[in-house]
């Protein structure tokens, strides 16, 4: 049985964020896009395979991508 | 993992401009502390002056916050009182081999277990864009209008030749890479110099037509290679990143040490 690591939610702090779009580039999925504030938003939720990448990079500590591991079946029964 | 443990929050948002690589630096610090599983109180972070410097004033270690350039004598001082802490030393390219170059070339030839972290950004961004030792031929800031004809430093190669034993160079888009090495330099027994590729979007960005902060972390992606890659010799514009200096040798704390006991010795 592998776990596997699935997302939770984002967590953007909005007081913290100025809006550089580093994250927004570097999302391999296209997730995060800027709102018309200039804020970092997770626009497609559904395509995050929760690498963490944004939150690694992310110059003004903004994002935390909250995860959690679950008991992936290897049989493929379900 | 939760960073704000490591922050003083009441700082944030914090003052660096949009874009700014200390941001990245930062995060990526408090990300090697937790994976080396430092307690806050067994580390000190003592800096000059700069952007690069209010780092120190971020985390939640002991801090000490001293002269333009003087960080590392400072934190000599630091280190040889309690040899047990963790001694990281933030400095940006001006403060460290500007201002500080001979309090850094020495710190490195004394082999005193110190981090030293270069932020290089080419640029005095604080003071507004003047151009700096690291700048480069070729470069335009404030302070060089028609193109700057000073020749670089290479932070490698001088931390090298001033005998520092772990010398290492990364860039804030390889952040991975960033954590890994940060935590190699603080492990490491005796002088570390660890140089990071930083971006200045707002004076070197601006004054050399770099574009946005996004564009300029795409030129590190572009313009370094690991080091021994085959494409720096097709290529020798380009940067190697990795470790260059990786040695043991007697380390300064332990030798005066060692010289009180036998001086005391009867």
């Amino acid at each position: 049985m592998a776990k596997k690591k699935k997302l939770k939610r984002h967590a953007i702090n909005r007081e913290w964020c100025k809006g550089c779009g580093i994250c927004v580039a570097v999302c391999p999925k296209n997730v995060l896009e800027l709102n018309s504030k200039e804020k970092a938003v997770a626009a497609r939720k559904q395509d995050c395979i929760a690498c963490q990448l944004c939150e690694e990079i992310c110059p003004d500590l903004a994002i935390e991508v909250m995860v959690k591991y679950v008991e992936e079946s290897t049989s493929g029964d379900k | 993992m939760d960073v704000k443990y490591y922050l003083r929050e009441r700082f944030f948002p914090h003052m660096w401009c949009a874009g700014c690589g200390h941001g990245i630096v930062l995060n990526s610090l408090v990300r090697a502390v937790d994976l080396l599983g430092l307690k806050k109180r067994d580390i000190v972070m003592v800096s000059g002056i700069g952007c690069s410097s209010r780092i120190s004033g971020y985390v939640d270690f002991h801090s000490l916050h001293t002269l333009h350039g003087r960080a590392l004598a400072f934190a000599t001082g630091v280190k040889l009182s309690k040899p047990s802490l963790n001694v990281i030393v933030p400095m940006g390219d001006g403060d460290a081999l500007a201002i500080g170059g001979n309090h850094f070339i020495h710190a490195a030839r004394r082999n005193i277990n110190i981090t030293a972290l270069v932020m290089n950004n080419r640029t005095y961004g604080m003071t507004g864009g003047q151009f700096s030792p690291l700048s480069g031929v070729g470069t335009k800031a404030t302070t060089a209008p028609y193109s700057n004809i000073d020749r670089e430093f290479d932070t490698v190669e001088l931390a090298t030749g001033a005998g520092a034993t772990f010398v290492a160079r990364t860039t804030v888009y390889h952040v991975k890479q960033l954590q890994s090495l940060i935590k190699k330099a603080i492990s490491h027994d005796g002088f570390s110099v660890l140089e990071v590729l930083s971006q200045c979007p707002t004076y070197f960005g601006r004054k050399n037509r770099k574009g946005s902060a996004v564009d300029m972390l795409n030129s590190f992606k572009d313009g370094t290679v690991p080091v021994g890659s085959k494409k720096k010799q097709e290529n020798p514009e380009l940067i190697e990143r990795g470790i260059f200096v990786e040695k043991q040798l007697p380390e300064y704390c332990d030798a005066y040490a060692e010289l009180v006991e036998r001086a005391t010795a009867k």
